[in-house]
């Protein structure tokens, strides 16, 4: 089992790498000249050239990679043009909390909501609940998350004045407040993936639910309740947790947006001030950081279903 | 030169199995008939556009700023005076072409990635795995967000990025379905018989992939223009004044307690055709997909 | 005895003296439809104490469809289900409420499924499974459970049963599925034990085994058994009693030894017919199969396969009567 854990982390490794790649290219390829942006509006042709020295500019780009490569990975990921600041303070400090913060409500949200949803559905099968639940998963999942931010704005923001539209405040420093700011945008963030819990608990529980080990279990005399939550969704946890891995990319693509529509300032803004603004470094950053962080992710997950599953268990 | 060639699917009834089976959904499931219904009336007023809409999307009135859905402008008008009716209209051109577009360019580069894939093998088939591996570590969004970093903002460019960010999650279904192709026996049996390596690629493995490709299309159909609302959302895809729904909604924004109508009307004839998308796509897939696995594969 | 017999018989039933055994289990008049058409048709047949039962029939006979019944686990829309199923003195287990059905399963009335791999929890060791009922229902301790977990692996011939314990349901051969079953069925000492075609998916050479595991098992403990079997010739060597059951309807029914030594039931003969005897060359299976359910037949089921059918047979079911010892449905019987 070792060994297997060994080879994805070796192929998690070279993914990221492959993805470090791209985001240098990006740089590269990306129109307008650095240095120019950096200097500003008026500059010699000296301190244009002793720019260009200094950055390392001039050398071959293997080496210009190289170069890059290490300095990200010990954390010099470059400095802003705009705020002057050190991207790394501005993008790993200050914006991946807030973007964390809000994966997290949302995927909390989903699972708490979801999970009860789905297993109902599923009990209650082919009945107005199911029917119900069914028809909520569909638009759930159709929908586009940042209207219907624009609508719980619109909705408990301006109408009913509930809830604060913008701004983040930290959890961790003041909770009230945090939740009272969280609570709308994770509710955006969460429908998509309450609506596809909700399909997949109710599609695996149903199929799981028609085994004979839970006939058999209820040939025991267990009761109902430990029948369907220790006996049968022990056996949802593992398709369910595979197919939430592989929507974790659209967890942080629906977080780029809602943190837009919401004003908070994590990853997504970033990256699309950093687009705006030219500021490629950032977007570099940005890239970088959602890449590795959808990889670890996805290697954490990979790692996780052999807990899951004793049948893929080392004999 | 062989004079046997294996008989791969023949065409023809496959296309009446596909009108046969399209038909079978819609008097099946009424939900699927009326997304149809709403899916095809969209596509009505994107190619009807500026014979059906009352004004120009752009022509701005004078009199009506912000004006609340009223008799002159039935969905009322934005801060520029712009009749919503009418841009929803022509959005839903911008949709569609974005839409088809950005899913044309991702499923032929996944074609194309995707058939390298799974034939080349060896060492480089590893590579080219790691790659997508790589281009699928980034959701569609952020990649298409890095891609008008490149190239800019602007229609066109919008179609460009989404499409490159869909290669991946495409090249990676026809990887599969070229894999499972070659674990059928016939297509050894043609490559014992000395029959040419591109011929076989052409007469059995291609048919054989495109049909589940193009049911994977029309489910990517939503996704594409999903994305591509969402750039424009954020300010970084189409330019104003183009009546881009994503871009309507974000202009709406700002005004949302006392014009709801900017940002509503945009965003509900979104989310109607993605629903109906949604489900006219799940309808086909159902459809189409597992009965495709066993008919060209032979048994399974 | 060895010890673990000795401390099996603490808490097993009584064994009742051959002569007064009691009525067990009792069906009467059982009607099944599910969505209308008729799956059970009046069926009726008893139990006593310590006896084992064979259900023999064809695929689709409706046989593991009485067991699930008489514990109680037919689910699913459209099921209508009429008649008597006495149990001891719980009365009908028809009418029980799911209250009461709590107080039956696992303890008094245990099953034992068809494919031990399926019927067995993958995500649960040995360990988990086996102890659970012990611990719930018996409300054994933690390491009184797994005490006991031991000795009633050991019991069903599994050794090294510590180290089974911890094993999880794919890591186990077919065979050993089946044991670790059956000690989770037998785990708290039912007075009646439903075996579901326990060998249907074991190799040859462990079915006897199997079987003759099940029938030490209940006969030390004074237990009942219902064999749901296709095999006549393993019911005929396991068996004190035979229902013979074809499309719903009881054909014969009666001890196994007068019933197989002399069938007279026509569908019974045939199926005799079908055991390969040393001696025998010549095979004469009855011809066709079991009718589908919408289309079954008005009166007697078996009619239109019969080779002795008549238009009475066709219009009217025969009742069972009591024949030469045994009980037979059928007009032509002989």
């Amino acid at each position: 089992m070792l060994f297997q854990a060994l080879q994805k982390v070796l192929q998690t490794a070279i993914v990221l790498l492959v993805v470090s790649v791209a985001s240098f290219s990006l740089l590269k390829l990306a129109p307008g000249d650095p240095i120019e942006l950096m200097l500003g509006t008026e500059y010699s042709p000296e301190a244009h050239r002793s720019l260009i020295m200094e950055l390392g500019l001039d050398r071959p780009a293997v080496e210009q990679y190289v170069l890059w490569i290490v300095k990200f990975v010990q954390g010099d990921w470059g400095t802003s043009y705009v705020s002057r600041a050190p991207i790394f303070q501005y993008a790993f400090v200050e914006a991946l909390p807030v973007t964390l913060t809000l994966a997290v409500s949302a995927l909390g949200l989903a699972i708490l909501i979801g999970v009860p949803l789905g297993v109902l559905s599923a009990i209650r099968k082919d009945t107005v609940w199911d029917a119900g639940a069914a028809a909520f998963a569909l638009t759930g999942t159709a929908f586009p998350s940042f209207y219907l931010g624009i609508l719980l704005i619109w909705i408990f923001g301006a109408y009913f004045g509930w809830f604060p539209t913008m701004g983040f405040v930290p959890p961790w420093e003041d909770f009230r407040g945090g939740v009272y700011h969280m609570i709308l945008p994770a509710i955006t963030l969460s429908t998509y993936f309450m609506a596809m819990i909700v399909r997949l608990t109710r599609a695996n529980l149903v199929e799981v639910l028609e085994q004979p080990y839970i006939a058999a279990a209820r040939a025991r005399g267990e009761p109902n309740w430990r029948v369907i939550w220790l006996h049968a969704m022990r056996n949802v946890l593992m398709p369910l947790v595979t197919v939430l891995g592989l929507q974790l990319g659209t967890l942080l693509q629906g977080a780029v947006l809602t943190e837009t529509v919401f004003s908070l300032p994590g990853v997504g803004q970033m990256i699309t001030n950093g687009v705006l603004n030219r500021e490629y470094g950032i977007v570099q950053a940005g890239v970088m950081m959602t890449g590795g962080l959808f990889i670890l992710m996805n290697l954490l997950v990979d790692l996780l279903y052999p807990v899951l599953d004793p049948r893929l268990r080392p004999r | 030169m062989t004079a046997i060639d294996i008989p791969s699917r023949n065409r023809n009834p496959a296309v009446r199995q596909l009108i046969a089976g399209l038909l079978r959904l819609f008097r099946g499931s009424p939900f699927f008939a009326a997304s149809a219904i709403v899916t095809l009336g969209f596509l009505a007023a994107a190619i009807f556009a500026p014979f059906v809409a009352p004004y120009s999307p752009t022509f701005q009135d004078s009199a009506a700023f912000m004006a609340p859905p009223g008799a002159s402008h039935w969905f009322g008008t934005d801060s520029f005076g712009q009749d919503l009716l009418s841009r929803v209209i022509h959005g839903t051109r911008y949709a569609f072409l974005i839409g088809f577009g950005a899913v044309l360019i991702g499923a032929l580069g996944g074609l194309a990635v995707g058939l390298a894939a799974g034939l080349i093998g060896g060492a480089l088939e590893w590579v080219l795995m790691r790659i997508v591996d790589a281009l699928l570590a980034l959701p569609s969004l952020v990649m298409a967000i890095a891609f008008i970093a490149i190239l800019g903002q602007g229609v066109d460019k919008v179609v460009y990025a989404v499409g490159i960010a869909l290669i991946g999650p495409f090249a990676r279904t026809v990887r599969a379905d070229v894999l499972q192709v070659r674990a059928q026996g016939f297509v050894e049996a043609a490559g014992l018989m000395g029959i040419n390596r591109l011929r076989i690629v052409w007469r059995h493995i291609l048919p054989n992939v495109i049909f589940p490709l193009s049911v994977q299309a029309t489910v990517r159909i939503s996704e594409a223009i999903l994305v591509s609302s969402g750039l424009s959302f954020l300010g970084i895809g189409v330019v104003p004044p183009t009546p881009d729904w994503g871009l309507m909604i974000s202009e709406g924004r700002a005004f949302v307690s006392f014009a709801p109508w900017m940002s509503g009307v945009p965003g509900a004839a979104l989310a109607l055709l993605l629903i109906a998308l949604s489900i006219v796509g799940d309808g086909v897939r159902e459809r189409f997909d597992p009965k495709l696995r066993t008919n060209g594969s032979g048994s399974k | 005895m060895t010890p673990t017999l000795a401390k099996l018989a603490e808490t097993a039933p009584p064994i009742i003296d051959r002569v007064q055994r009691d009525k067990l289990l009792r069906l009467s008049n059982v009607n099944l439809r599910r969505n209308g058409r008729s799956v059970l048709d009046n069926v009726s047949f008893e139990l006593m104490q310590g006896e084992t039962l064979g259900l023999v029939g064809e695929s689709g006979a409706g046989k593991s469809t009485i067991a699930l019944a008489a514990i109680g686990l037919l689910q699913g829309a459209g099921i209508d289900l009429a008649g008597e199923i006495r149990f001891a003195d719980h009365g009908n287990l028809l009418e029980l409420a799911e209250s009461e059905w709590a107080k039956l399963r696992g303890r008094q009335i245990g099953m034992i499924f068809q494919d031990a791999a399926s019927a067995l929890n993958p995500s649960y060791n040995v360990g988990r499974q086996l102890g659970d009922p012990l611990r719930r229902l018996l409300g054994l301790s933690r390491p009184d459970a797994r005490r006991r977990s031991i000795e009633l692996l050991e019991s069903v011939g599994l050794n090294d049963a510590e180290a089974r314990l911890k094993a999880f349901p794919h890591e186990l051969s077919g065979g050993m599925q089946q044991r670790v079953m059956i000690a989770i069925a037998l785990a708290c000492n039912p007075v009646l034990l439903l075996a579901d075609e326990p060998t249907s998916a074991l190799d040859v050479t462990i079915q006897a085994q199997i079987m003759q595991l099940i029938l030490n098992q209940t006969r030390t403990r004074g237990a009942s058994c219902i064999f749901v079997l296709h095999d006549l010739a393993l019911a005929s060597q396991t068996c004190d009693r035979i229902v013979v059951l074809y499309a719903g309807q009881v054909m014969e029914r009666g001890n196994a030894d007068v019933v197989l030594r002399r069938p007279l039931h026509p569908y019974t003969q045939a199926l005799k017919s079908c055991v390969i005897e040393l001696d025998t060359v010549t095979l004469t299976p009855p011809v066709g199969g079991i009718p589908s359910l919408d289309g079954m037949p008005q009166g007697c089921r078996f009619a239109p396969r019969c080779p002795r059918a008549t238009a009475k047979c066709a219009a009217f079911t025969p009742p069972l009567q009591s024949l030469e010892g045994r009980h037979v449905a059928c007009w032509h019987p002989g």
